[in-house]
């Protein structure tokens, strides 16, 4: 059985039908990247499998055990299941090192001072050690989106779904951030990633997915994706790609 | 050139320059209102003299009131002097500084209007206040006799002292009791249905009944309704009358702050194993009380000034000891002084919300 298994998700806002009947299978350690135009459904997918959105039918399965439908202890699933968002999140009245070891003290049940060993030793290792004390408002875009990053790495998770984390940054900064995740993925971590940036999907990613209009339209290696896609539609979304000066 | 093409290539005429613009008209509208002013506030200052019979302290305020109006004066002499500058200028072919020395001028001229209308404004007030005063009655006899205050003043300020610490407790029981009945509100799913509509019933009714009839039922009520609780002040009462009512518009002030907070922030936090509570504790509600502050205070300020509804239920705060005074002396000063009393607590309190307000907003700006 595979780590990380989607199995037909639909998913509806209303009568707009976002998900029509999506299925994935993510293997331990891999590096999934879903591509697609806005509004294709990426972001719906990732919110799906840490339960932040509710499948309409369809199941998800992480290590065997299914995390869809009633009766699932959520609180103890986004444990195992970190998100980083396109916008940062951080909470604003929390230092950077409040913010990381939240969690880890509140649904972990660490030590404060263990909680803040730890998370100084990640913020470091982001280059963010400095900024433990500061506020995020203080912060820019790409050091905001590090702490995120930590912040969901503090709680250990066994996944990590990671929605356009460099979408909203200033393209100088946007390297430092993927760097981290580069280093994640050699790490071994399990990630699913909504990305613009192709040329990094297709470095870091042992699976691509095209989404079209809630559906995978095509999936496979990177390379088979970006060299030959098979699709008509993966096709032109890549040429448009293309045309924006982004592969 | 193409007909295609994004911009017109043809070169258009050069607009002629500007001339500056006049000064004269200012400077005369200037000069009269100036005049009108310092004629008024003479009269008033005269006036004034009279109702003090001639008293120092009386003529030296006239005096310093007439001195003030003289101000208006010096940026309308400046304005003059600007506009024969501009004409100078002008005459030289100097265009653009005689733009500016006009704009200087206008300017001078609009500075000394505004503040010449502020006296004819005050002069007319003050002359309003003193008319009949000759005769023993008018406004200044009616709200503003003296004597009165002296009279009353050492009755009236311990009265007033029972105003500030009812509002004091009201204020803290109410920051409790409606931030209960905003997290009633809010809370989730089908089985928070019944708590949450007894929140929305309770602030409902509390903000539909007037908070005086709500003080009548308490006060006179609880006693009768629980005879072993007669031994309960009513000043007691009272701030319970006061804290039913006013909890009833923060838990609204709060829900409002709760949800002005973006989602992503729930998103955020539950994403990250919290439970609601545990979000609404240690993200939602830190937040929120951050952002409801001014709002908060301003409803505080409310609750301060209701405080004198209390009168009604014959407890001897402020109102009620100036009514009995103004009984006695048949004059209706003491009351003028209860509401001195409430302004001079007031405006620092509304200048400080005033302050926090643009303190976030310049912070917004900046961030
Ligand atoms: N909370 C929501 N309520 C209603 N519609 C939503 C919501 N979230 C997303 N949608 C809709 O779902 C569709 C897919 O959105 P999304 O998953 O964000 O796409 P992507 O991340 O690929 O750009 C969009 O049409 C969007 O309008
Ligand atoms: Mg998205």
């Amino acid at each position: 059985m595979s780590f990380l298994e989607i199995s037909d998700v639909h998913k509806s806002f209303g009568h707009n039908e976002v998900l029509k009947g999506v299925s994935l299978t993510v293997e331990r350690h891999e590096v999934v990247c879903l591509i697609g135009a806005s509004g294709s459904g990426k972001s719906t997918l990732l919110r799906c499998v840490n339960q932040l959105e509710q499948v309409n039918s369809g199941e998800i399965h992480i290590d065997g055990d299914t995390v869809t439908g009633a009766g699932v202890d959520l609180n103890r699933l986004r444990r195992d299941v970190g998100i980083v968002f396109q916008s940062y999140n951080l909470f604003p009245h929390m230092s950077v090192m409040d913010n990381v070891t939240l969690a880890p003290i509140r649904v972990g049940g660490v030590s404060k001072r263990e909680a803040q060993e730890k998370a100084m030793v990640l913020l470091e290792s982001v280059g963010m050690g400095i900024k433990a004390k500061a506020f995020p408002d203080s912060l820019s875009g790409g050091q905001q989106q590090r702490v995120a990053i930590v912040r969901a790495l503090a709680m250990e998770p066994r996944v990590m779904l990671l929605d356009e984390i460099t979408a909203a940054l200033d393209p100088e900064l946007v390297g430092d951030v993927l760097e981290i995740v580069r280093e994640l993925a050699h790490e071994g971590l399990t990630m699913m990633l909504a990305t613009h940036e192709m040329g990094f999907a297709k470095e870091v990613s042992s699976q691509v997915c095209f989404l079209d209009q809630g559906a995978i339209c095509e999936h496979g290696s990177a390379q088979q994706i970006f060299e030959e896609p098979r699709e008509e539609r993966t096709q032109q979304f890549l040429s448009r790609v293309v045309k924006s000066g982004r592969l | 050139m193409s007909s295609s093409s994004l911009i017109r290539s043809d070169v258009q005429p050069s607009p002629a320059p500007s001339p500056p613009q006049p000064v004269l008209p200012l400077t005369v509208a200037a000069v009269v209102a100036s005049v009108i002013g310092i004629a008024l506030m003479v009269l008033a200052a005269v006036e004034l003299r009279n109702f003090n019979h001639h008293g120092v302290v009386s003529t030296i305020i006239g005096v310093v009131l007439v001195l003030l109006t003289l101000y208006p004066l010096w940026p309308t002499l400046r304005s003059i002097g600007a506009g024969r500058e501009r004409a100078r200028l002008l005459q030289d072919g100097k265009l653009v500084a005689a733009r500016r020395s006009a704009a200087r001028g206008r300017e001078d001229a609009q500075i000394g209007m505004g503040y010449a209308v502020a006296s004819v404004v005050v002069a007319l007030l003050l002359l309003m206040v003193l008319a009949n005063s000759a005769h023993g009655n008018g406004i200044a006899h009616t709200f503003f006799s003296s004597s009165a205050w002296r009279q009353s003043f050492s009755q009236m300020l311990p009265a007033f002292w029972i105003n500030i610490w009812v509002a004091l407790i009201a204020q803290v029981l109410v920051l409790i009791f409606g931030l209960l009945l905003a997290v009633m509100r809010m809370l989730p799913g089908r089985a928070g249905a019944p708590l949450r509509r007894i929140a929305i019933v309770y602030c409902d009714v509390f903000r539909a009944v007037p908070a005086i009839v709500v003080i009548y039922l308490i006060v006179f009520g609880v006693p009768l309704a629980a005879p072993g609780l007669t031994k309960i002040s009513p000043t007691l009462l009272g701030v319970l009358a006061l804290t039913l009512t006013y909890s009833a518009y923060v838990a609204e002030v709060y829900r409002a702050g709760l949800q002005s907070i973006h989602p992503s922030q729930t998103a955020a936090a539950r994403s990250l194993g919290l439970s609601y509570f545990q979000t609404l504790r240690t993200v939602l509600v830190p937040q929120a009380v951050r952002r409801v502050i001014p709002p908060l205070l301003n409803d505080f300020i409310s609750l301060q000034k209701d405080t004198a509804l209390l009168s009604i239920a014959a407890i001897g705060e402020a109102l009620l000891t100036a009514t009995i005074w103004q009984a006695k002396l048949f004059n209706l000063s003491p009351v003028t002084l209860a509401a001195f009393f409430f302004i001079i607590i007031t405006i620092p309190q509304a200048r400080f919300v005033d302050y926090l307000i643009n303190r976030d907003a310049s912070k917004r700006a900046g961030g």
